[in-house]
């Protein structure tokens, strides 16, 4: 059993694994399930994943009617070919979108940690799939290792809006899949933490104040900034950068802000964008 | 430990928008039908705090009562649920509460079946994962995502130790364990999870045992 960052990255060093596989040992020993039990669970959360990240390039309206179509604009604009950086970021951010517009159409996803940020860690391991011509039942394994940080998140401070503002979310959806990248990539345990911790870092004082109390603005443009905030991570740590504060310090640290946050900027809808003119106007029409 | 399994942060699968607002309130709905074991005649649901200010956008209305018909936090019918709960005839009251909750995210419902009632207070504190925190006026803690069994008894000596042997002899290991009672002497309620699933004769020793008022079962 890992109870934060220190020791996981320790348990995959000391027997020489992968952190994909410090997490498969623990969920075996918890549930007395076998690993290939554990594995194709896992599998149905990736093609739902999968399936999801396709459904919103197609172009999906959200239950409210306030938002949807972006995903689908993302997608004909990398197709004309004229965009200014690199592909996989450009896919990551079209996933990143279009599956929180699926979520936001009460269509079926995946949360990874949460509903709200699920487009984060499924678009990063889907484009760095992509770029490294990985197999299915490869990439799928990094889910785990996204889960392990994630699992030590949720433990030691809070992965929801209402708990401790979208840093919580989305923030954590970020540092998940930062890890999950560099691992992939061929990173080492160390270098996934300190992705980790960099891609949280970054993200750390954002509050939760969505138009009219829903998950969709700024929500699904905000999963397109947490998929690519994972990104700059992972290839920092990968160019061998390191997190100056060490990891579990910084869940500290999203922790602690995320308790001095008032309740108003905490998915209640009382402040910040949910309290601007359009805000007010959102909530008038659709609550 | 809040979070056990990894399943508990790469899932669930589930319809949107939201983990705590939508797939929570599902699985509250969920845990709420089994322990009342049946269906509703009328479902009173009090929001607080976050729940209050954005249940309608983030469709927790739709997905208590969608727990409560037993649908599962994936299920395409989520959407349409007050409908069909109007056309079960199940009664359904929201109530927006100003209360200042300790979690932000509680809900309490209360079901009705003719002289049936129960009454149970809810907490979802993220990523679809929630707790039970009352039950008929009794504080408890209650995941719902292991076998359990909630008996009211008597507050008085050796009850506890009669169950706890009575599962012991049946192999069955107590994995949470948690007594409330509102006053000495009076009613207590023993709330225990277990590893393993509680047979239906097993409930019935248990429920003719001595000073055993009640026993509701929470199977998987």
């Amino acid at each position: 059993m890992f109870r934060n960052v220190n020791e996981l990255v320790q348990q995959a060093q000391d027997q020489n694994k992968k952190l994909y596989e410090i997490m498969i040992d623990q969920e075996t020993e918890l549930t007395e399930k076998s690993r290939k039990e554990v594995i194709v669970a896992m599998n149905k959360q990736f093609q739902v994943m999968k399936s999801s990240a396709a459904k919103g390039l197609e172009g999906v309206t959200s239950y409210s009617g306030m938002t949807g179509g972006d995903a689908k604009k993302m997608d004909e604009y990398i197709g004309r070919g004229q965009y200014m950086t690199d592909p996989t970021l450009l896919r990551a951010m079209s996933y990143a979108v279009s599956i929180n517009e699926v979520n936001a159409s009460m269509g079926l996803i995946c949360a990874s940690p949460t509903a709200g940020s699920s487009g984060v860690l499924p678009a990063v391991v889907l484009a760095v799939q992509e770029k490294l011509g990985m197999a299915d039942e490869d990439a799928m394994l990094h889910l785990f290792t996204a889960g392990a940080f994630g699992f030590v998140i949720a433990n030691n401070a809070f992965i929801s809006g209402a708990a401790g503002g979208c840093q919580a979310e989305i923030g954590s959806a970020s540092a998940m899949a930062a890890a999950a990248a560099v691992e992939m990539a061929g990173g080492t345990p160390h270098q996934a933490a300190h992705a980790m911790a960099m891609a949280l870092k970054n993200m750390l004082g954002l509050t939760c104040d969505p138009l009219a109390g829903l998950v969709e603005v700024p929500c699904i443009k905000r999963n397109a900034a947490g998929a690519s905030n994972a990104i700059i991570a992972a290839e920092m740590a990968l160019a061998g950068v390191e997190s100056k504060v060490p990891w579990d310090e910084v869940i500290s640290a999203m922790y602690n802000i995320g308790l001095l946050m008032p309740a108003s900027l905490r998915e209640t809808s009382l402040a910040g964008l949910a309290a601007t003119e359009t805000g007010k106007m959102w909530k008038e029409k659709l609550l | 430990m809040k979070y056990r399994s990894v399943f508990d942060i790469i899932g669930p699968v589930m319809v949107g928008p939201s983990s705590s607002h939508t797939a929570g309130p599902v699985r509250i709905g969920q845990i709420a039908r089994r322990l009342f074991n049946d269906q509703p005649e009328r479902v009173v649901v009090r929001l607080y705090g976050s729940f209050a200010e954005t249940y309608k956008g983030h469709a927790s209305d739709v997905a208590v009562i969608g727990g409560i018909l037993n649908y599962e936090t994936d299920d395409p019918r989520i959407p349409d649920s007050l409908v069909t709960a109007m056309e079960l005839g199940i009664d359904v009251t929201f109530i927006k509460e100003d209360a200042i909750p300790e979690h932000p995210n509680t809900m309490k419902i209360t079901m009705t079946k003719g002289e049936d009632k129960l009454d149970l207070a809810a907490i979802s504190i993220g990523g679809g994962v929630v707790r039970i925190t009352e039950l008929n006026g009794f504080p408890l803690k209650l995941s719902g995502e292991n076998p359990a069994i909630l008996v009211f008894h008597k507050d008085v000596y050796g009850v506890i130790a009669g169950v706890a042997s009575n599962l012991a002899m049946n192999k069955i290991n107590i994995s949470g364990m948690n007594v409330s009672r509102i006053e000495k002497g009076d009613v207590a309620l023993m709330t225990i999870e277990t590893d393993q699933p509680i047979s239906h004769n097993l409930i019935n020793a248990i429920t003719h045992m001595e000073n055993i008022l009640r026993v509701i079962t929470l199977n998987e």
